[in-house]
C-alpha cells in the first residue's frame, strides 16, 4: 500500500508512523502537513480545527507534532483560567519547564499581561535560536471569549506581534463565526474535520480489540457495534465502553446472525446502562463476570428523595403555586369560595397546559397561605419552618428567582417535575 | 452557617460547659435557682455533667457503628480504584477505563450540617489507611474554578510539609516547600501534579522514616489523591465541569479519586454534568442508612435503657421526635435536644441530684438535707403516695426527716427495679405487635413507648384492637412471636416466672402439633355433614344466611384446644403488661428522672421568631416586665416603647398607609402619656423631637418587614402583612 500522506519536508518513515496512528483521517493529515510545510518555512497563516468532540482533533495534533518533533505547545483553554496561566503556560511547555520543588513551584518566569508574553517570547526565541515553526496549540479555544478581551485578536495576530516563525493552531468545537472578534483580526484557515463515517469507525473498533480475536472475528464484531452504536452516538470511545467483552462470544462462531443473537441483549442493556453513567463501568464489568446474576440498580433508580414532613407540603405547595394561576388560588383552596362560572374558566385553561409553560415564579407569602390550607393541622410560623424553605433552595427543589432580599418579598419558583412530586406525595 | 440545611433555625442554647470552664465563676455556680444551696447544685452540676460524657461516649459509640458498612465500603472502593491505577497491566478493559476518574456518589439523606461528622470520620479513615492525600471541598469555598485549586493546593502541599516536619527533621534539614503557596506559584494542575510526582519520588527512594509511613499505609509507592465534594449540589455546576474536565486531563500523571457529598438524589449529577463530563467518571453508588433508621437506633441506645437513668416523659419526647420528623430530620439536633432537656431538668430540679446510678443515689438519699426533704414531701407523686399511707405513717413521713429518707431510698430502689422491668416488656409486647396489619400500636418501638408513657396503656383502644388481632394469629406466627419475646424477657432477672410461663406455653403448642394431626381428621369427618345438608335443601337467601349464623354459633362455642391455649397464652401476656408497663406517673418519685417541661423544650428549640417580634409589639409587658405596661385588652398603654405605639396604630390602616395620618395619631397617643389633655390645641402641635421619634419607630418597623414604601400614593407606605380592613 502507498502511503496515503506524502510530504517532501518528512522523512518517510516519520510519515508512516503518523499514518498508523492516525486512521481515516489522511486527507486532513495530509492538508495540515502541505500548510505546515517544511520545518523552516516561514508560516503565515493561522489555522483553525473545527469539529465534533470526538474527531480526535487533539490526538492528531498532538501526535503529528510529536512524531514529526515539531516545536510545540499544547494547551486546554478551560485549564487556563486566567491570561497568566495561559501565558506562563505557553513559555513553560516551549522551554520544558515543569514546576516541581526545586523551583518552589513557580513557572518558568512571570508573565503577567500580553506585552509581557510578547517580550519573553522574543527572548526565548533568541535564547533558543530556532529556525523552524513553532506551533502553539490551543484546544477548547471558545473559552478564549470569556477570557480578556485582548486575549483573541492577539493570538490572531500572535506572528505579527512577535516577528518570529510561529503559527497558532486552535481547536475547537464550535464553528469560526461565534467567535469572531469584532475588530483587527486575521481570517484564519478554517479546517473542518467531518465526523467518521460508519465505515471509519468500524475500521477503528477492529483496530481496538482483544488479543484473542481472529481478524475475521474482530471485523465482524465491529461491524456490529458500530451499527448498534452509530444512531446513538458518534464518539468512538463510548461505543467502545459499549462493546462486549469477551467472554460472553466464543471466539468459534463465525455466523453473523448467531452472533448478534448472542451479543444483542448485552448491547442493549449497555446502551441502556452504560452510555448514560447509569453504572459504572467497572460495575458492569463485573455485572458480566458474574453473568448478569446481580441486577445492578442504575443511579436513576434511586431517584427517591426522603423529605421531613413539612418540607414535603412546602414543596407541594410550590409546585401548586408555580404551576396554577394565583386567580384559581380562592377555587382550590378556599372552602367556601364563590361560584364561578366553570365552563368560561375551564375553557381559558385548556388552551396551553401550564406543565408546557413552564414553573412561574410566586412571593413567600403565597407559598406559604398555600402550605397552611394544605397542612390539616395548625402550623406555627415557626424559625424552622423557614429555615426548611431556605434548605429546599440549596438542595435545588426550589429556586431563588431574581434578588436576595428577604425583606423585599422574595420570590421562588418550583424546580421539580410533576412525577418527583407525586413520588413526595405519595 | 449560611442557608444550608434544614436544621438551621434560631437555635437557643446555654452555653456548653466547656466554655463554663473558662470563666471566672465556676460553671455550678450558674446552676441554682436562687434558692437551692451550693453544695447540692455543685453535686447536681457533676452528676449531669459526668452523665452526659457517658451519654455522648454512647451516641459517638453507636454512630460510628452506624457508619461502619458504608464508610467501609467506600475504602474498599478507594482501596480498589488504588490498585487499578498501580496495576500497569495492558490489558483491553483497563485500557479502557484508564481515562476515567473513579468516583462514589455518596448518597446522605437531605440534612446536609449531619453531614460534616461522617466526611470527618471518612477523612480519617482514608488518612489512616488508604492515602495521606485526601482534600475537602465545600461549596462556599468554591465559588470559581481558581478557589477550588486553591483550596486542593493548599490542603494537599500543607498537609505534605506537616508530614514531612515530623518525619524526617533531623534527616534533611534543607529547603523545603512553604505550607501556603508562594506568590510566584501557579495555582494550577501542572503545579499539582509536579508536587506529586516529587512528592512520590521521595517517597520511593529508601529513607527509614518514609519506609514505615508508606507501609503503614499499604499502598505503594503511588497513593491517590482522593477530592471530596461535600455537599454537590451547592457547587456551581460550571465550576465542578471545568474541575473534572483538568483533572481527567492529567489522570495518567496523578492518581484522583472522586467522592461526592449527594443530599438529594443521584440523578442531581446527571443535572449538573452534560454527557461529555459525565464520561469521563466512573461513577459508583453508595447509600447511606436513612436517617430514621438511624434515629431508631440512637433512641433504641439512649433511651429505651437502663443504662441511663435520666428519662424523658411522652411530651418531651414527642417534641423531639416530631421537630425530627416534620422539620429536619437531623439526628444531630435530636441529640442537642436531648442534651438541653439533660441540662434543664438538672437545672430547674433541685432533687436531680438523686438521678444517678442505684448505689449513688441510695447513698446520697441517706444525706438529703432537710430542704431536700421538704422539696420531695412537696412533690405531686410523693403526696399521692402519702395519701395512700396509714394515718400513722402519713404523720411520720410529713414530720420526720429520717423517714423520708429512709422511705425515698426504697422508693428509688422500686423505682430502679420498674424501669428494669418496663424496657423488656416493652420490647416484648412491640415483638408481639409490630408485626400485625395496620400497625395498630405503632410500627416503631418509639411510638408504643409514648403510648405507655402517658396512659395505661391496656386501656388504649390500640391496645385492644391488636389483641382482637393477636387472637386470630396462626400457630406458627404465634409460637415464633412467643419464642422472640421469650428471648427478649430473658435479659432483665426478675422476670424469671414470666420466662417460664411462656416457655411452658410453647411446649404446650408443641405438644398440640404432635396430637393434632389425629384430632383434625376426626374433626373434619364431623363437619363434613352439615354443608352438604345444606346443599340438598334448596331454600331461599334468608334460610341460608341463618344456617351459615348457626353454623358460625356453633363453631365459637365449640372452640379447639389450640384456640383455648391461644386465648390462655394471650391473657397471661396482658397480665404482664398490666404488671409491668405502668406509666412512669404512677410511680412516686417519678418527678427525679423524667424530665417534663415541654414546653420550655419547644420553645428553646422550635423558635417562633414572628410570634415573638408580634407579642412584643403587642404586649411589651412580656419582655419588659414593668408594671406601667400592663394593659388590658387592646388598649395601647401610653407609655409602651414608641414602635409599639406605631405598630398599633399601623394595625387600623389598610393596605396602604397615610404617613401623615399616623403621625398626628401617633403625636395624640404620646402626649397624652405626657399627661397633658389631649384635646387641647397644645398637645396636639407636633415638636422636632416627636417627629424624629415617630420616623424612628417607622423605620424599625420597615426593618422588620411590616411596612415598606411605595411609589402608588405619595406619602403612603404599603402594609406587608395581612389583616388589613
Amino acid at each position: 500500500m502507498p502511503a496515503l500522506i506524502q510530504h517532501p519536508g518528512y522523512s518517510e518513515s516519520e510519515l508512516r508512523r503518523v499514518e498508523e496512528k492516525l486512521v481515516c483521517r489522511e486527507s486532513q493529515v495530509s492538508m495540515l502537513l502541505s500548510i505546515f510545510g517544511e520545518y523552516c518555512v516561514f508560516l503565515s497563516v493561522l489555522v483553525l480545527l473545527c469539529g465534533h468532540a470526538a474527531t480526535s482533533l487533539v490526538c492528531i495534533s498532538l501526535s503529528l507534532s510529536l512524531s514529526l518533533q515539531l516545536p510545540h505547545a499544547l494547551l486546554n483553554c478551560v485549564e487556563c483560567f486566567t491570561s497568566r496561566l495561559l501565558f506562563e503556560h505557553i513559555l513553560n511547555q516551549l522551554c520544558a519547564h515543569s514546576p516541581s520543588p526545586d523551583n518552589e513551584f513557580s513557572s518558568h518566569t512571570r508573565c503577567d499581561s500580553f506585552n509581557d508574553f510578547i517580550r519573553l517570547y522574543r527572548q526565548l526565541a533568541d535564547l533558543q535560536q530556532q529556525k523552524s515553526t513553532t506551533y502553539i496549540v490551543l484546544d477548547r479555544a471558545e473559552a478564549l471569549r470569556d477570557m480578556d478581551a485582548n486575549l483573541l485578536s492577539g493570538f490572531l495576530r500572535l506572528q505579527e506581534l512577535v516577528g518570529g516563525n510561529v503559527t497558532v493552531i486552535f481547536l475547537s468545537e464550535i464553528v469560526w463565526e461565534k467567535f469572531r472578534p469584532n475588530t483587527g483580526c486575521f481570517e484564519p484557515l478554517i479546517i473542518c474535520f467531518p465526523d467518521y463515517s460508519k465505515a471509519e469507525l468500524q475500521q477503528i473498533l477492529s483496530l481496538d480489540h482483544h488479543p484473542e480475536y481472529s481478524a475475521d472475528l474482530r471485523h465482524l464484531l465491529s461491524e456490529l457495534y458500530s451499527s448498534a452504536g452509530y444512531n446513538v452516538s458518534l464518539d468512538s470511545s463510548a461505543v467502545c465502553n459499549v462493546s462486549v467483552p469477551p467472554w460472553c462470544v466464543s471466539a468459534k462462531e463465525s455466523d453473523t446472525h448467531r452472533l448478534w443473537r448472542n451479543i444483542e441483549p448485552h448491547l442493549k442493556k449497555a446502551m441502556q446502562t452504560v452510555y448514560l453513567r447509569e453504572i459504572s463501568s467497572s460495575q458492569w464489568e463485573e455485572m458480566q463476570q458474574k453473568e448478569g446474576e446481580l441486577h445492578l440498580k442504575g443511579l436513576s433508580a434511586h431517584a427517591h428523595v426522603e423529605l421531613p414532613y413539612y418540607s414535603k407540603f412546602l414543596l407541594i405547595a410550590a409546585y401548586l403555586a408555580s404551576f396554577n394561576p394565583a386567580r384559581a388560588d380562592k377555587r382550590f383552596f378556599l372552602k367556601h369560595h364563590g361560584k364561578i362560572k366553570k365552563t368560561n374558566f375551564l375553557k381559558k385553561h385548556e388552551k396551553t397546559s401550564n406543565h408546557l409553560l413552564g414553573p412561574k415564579p410566586f412571593p413567600l407569602d403565597r407559598l406559604l397561605a398555600i402550605f397552611y390550607s394544605i397542612v390539616d393541622s395548625r402550623v406555627a410560623p415557626t424559625a424552622n419552618i423557614f429555615s426548611q424553605i431556605s434548605s429546599l433552595v440549596v438542595l435545588q427543589l426550589l429556586a431563588l428567582v431574581g434578588h436576595d432580599d428577604q425583606l423585599n418579598s422574595p420570590k421562588y419558583k418550583c424546580a421539580v417535575s410533576f412525577d418527583f412530586i407525586r413520588a413526595i406525595a405519595r | 452557617m449560611t442557608t444550608s440545611s434544614v436544621s438551621k433555625g434560631c437555635f437557643v442554647f446555654k452555653p456548653s460547659s466547656k466554655k463554663k470552664k473558662t470563666t471566672s465563676l465556676k460553671a455550678s455556680d450558674y446552676f441554682h435557682d436562687g434558692k437551692a444551696d451550693s453544695q447540692n447544685s455543685e453535686s447536681r452540676f457533676e452528676t449531669f455533667q459526668s452523665l452526659w460524657q457517658r451519654m455522648k461516649a454512647e451516641t459517638e459509640r453507636v454512630q460510628e457503628d452506624l457508619n461502619t458498612n458504608i464508610l467501609d465500603s467506600l475504602l474498599e472502593f478507594a482501596r480498589k480504584s488504588t490498585a487499578s491505577f498501580q496495576s500497569k497491566t495492558d490489558d483491553w478493559a483497563s485500557r479502557m477505563r484508564a481515562s476515567e476518574i473513579p468516583t462514589a456518589a455518596l448518597v446522605l439523606g437531605v440534612n446536609v450540617p449531619d453531614h460534616a461528622m461522617t466526611f470527618q470520620s471518612l477523612s480519617a479513615l482514608l488518612q489512616e489507611s488508604v492515602t495521606p492525600y485526601v482534600v475537602c471541598l465545600q461549596s462556599k469555598e468554591c465559588s470559581a474554578l481558581k478557589q477550588v485549586l486553591q483550596k486542593v493546593l493548599v490542603q494537599l502541599m500543607g498537609h505534605s510539609v506537616s508530614v514531612e516536619d515530623d518525619d524526617d527533621e533531623e534527616d534533611q534539614p534543607g529547603p523545603r516547600p512553604t505550607g501556603i503557596p508562594s506568590r510566584k506559584m501557579l495555582c494550577s494542575m501542572a503545579t499539582l501534579c509536579g508536587w506529586y510526582t516529587a512528592v512520590t519520588q521521595k517517597s520511593a527512594s529508601p529513607s527509614p522514616g518514609k519506609k514505615r509511613l508508606s507501609s503503614s499505609k499499604g499502598c505503594g509507592q503511588r497513593p491517590p489523591v482522593v477530592v471530596i465534594f461535600k455537599d454537590l449540589e451547592s457547587f456551581t455546576p460550571r465550576v465542578l465541569q471545568e474541575f473534572i474536565v483538568i483533572s481527567s486531563q492529567y489522570i495518567q500523571q496523578l492518581p484522583l479519586i472522586f467522592i461526592f457529598g449527594i443530599a438529594t438524589s443521584p440523578i442531581t449529577i446527571h443535572g449538573m454534568l452534560p454527557h461529555s463530563v459525565s464520561s469521563l467518571l466512573c461513577i459508583q453508588l453508595f447509600q447511606s442508612l436513612s436517617c430514621t433508621q438511624h434515629l431508631a437506633t440512637v433512641i433504641d441506645k439512649l433511651v429505651l435503657t437502663t443504662t441511663f437513668p435520666f428519662k424523658l416523659s411522652g411530651k418531651v419526647l414527642q417534641v423531639l421526635i416530631s421537630i425530627f420528623l416534620y422539620h429536619d430530620f437531623s439526628v444531630r439536633n435530636f441529640i442537642k435536644g436531648l442534651q438541653l432537656s439533660l441540662l434543664d431538668h438538672f437545672y430547674s430540679q433541685p432533687l436531680s441530684m438523686l438521678c444517678c446510678d442505684k448505689q449513688e443515689a441510695r447513698s446520697r438519699a441517706k444525706e438529703l438535707s432537710h430542704e431536700d426533704c421538704e422539696n420531695i414531701r412537696q412533690l405531686p407523686s410523693f403526696m399521692r403516695y402519702v395519701e395512700k399511707q396509714e394515718p400513722e405513717i402519713q404523720i411520720q413521713l410529713l414530720t420526720s426527716d429520717q423517714r423520708v429518707k429512709d422511705v425515698t431510698q426504697s422508693l428509688l430502689k422500686e423505682l430502679h427495679a420498674y424501669h428494669k422491668n418496663y424496657y423488656p416488656v416493652l420490647r416484648c409486647l412491640h415483638a408481639l405487635t409490630s408485626s400485625l396489619p395496620k400497625y395498630p400500636l405503632g410500627k416503631q418501638i418509639r411510638e408504643l413507648h409514648g403510648i405507655c408513657l402517658e396512659k395505661n396503656v391496656w386501656e388504649t383502644e390500640e391496645y385492644e384492637s391488636a389483641f382482637q388481632l393477636l387472637r386470630m394469629l396462626a400457630k406458627d406466627e404465634l409460637v415464633a412471636v412467643l419464642r422472640t419475646c421469650t428471648e427478649i424477657l430473658k435479659c432483665a432477672k426478675k422476670l424469671g416466672d414470666a420466662v417460664e410461663k411462656l416457655e411452658e406455653f410453647i411446649e404446650r403448642f408443641e405438644l398440640l402439633d404432635r396430637c393434632s394431626a389425629v384430632v383434625e381428621t376426626g374433626q373434619e369427618g364431623e363437619e363434613e355433614l352439615p354443608p352438604q345438608k345444606g346443599l340438598q335443601k334448596k331454600t331461599d337467601l334468608f334460610q341460608l344466611q341463618k344456617s351459615l349464623l348457626e353454623r358460625e354459633s356453633r363453631r365459637t362455642k365449640k372452640l379447639s384446644k389450640f384456640e383455648l391455649l391461644r386465648l390462655a397464652v394471650l391473657d397471661c401476656i396482658d397480665s404482664i403488661v398490666k404488671k409491668h408497663l405502668l406509666p412512669p406517673e404512677s410511680q412516686p418519685l417519678h418527678e427525679v428522672f423524667y424530665y417534663s417541661s415541654a414546653g420550655t423544650l419547644r420553645r428553646h428549640l422550635n423558635a417562633a421568631p414572628r410570634t415573638a417580634i408580634q407579642t412584643a409589639l403587642n404586649n411589651p409587658y412580656c419582655y419588659l416586665q414593668s408594671e406601667a405596661l400592663k394593659s388590658e385588652g387592646g388598649a395601647i398603654s401610653n407609655a409602651a416603647p414608641d414602635i409599639c405605639i406605631v405598630y398599633k396604630l399601623h394595625l387600623e390602616c389598610g393596605r396602604l398607609i397615610n404617613l401623615y395620618d399616623w403621625l398626628e395619631a401617633y403625636a395624640t397617643v404620646v402626649a397624652a402619656a405626657e399627661g397633658k389633655d389631649p384635646d387641647s390645641a397644645a398637645a396636639a402641635q407636633l415638636d422636632d423631637v416627636k417627629h424624629a421619634r415617630f420616623i424612628r419607630a417607622v423605620s424599625e418597623l420597615e426593618f422588620l418587614g411590616f411596612i415598606k414604601p411605595t411609589k402608588q400614593k405619595t406619602d403612603h407606605v404599603a402594609r406587608l402583612t395581612w389583616g388589613g380592613c
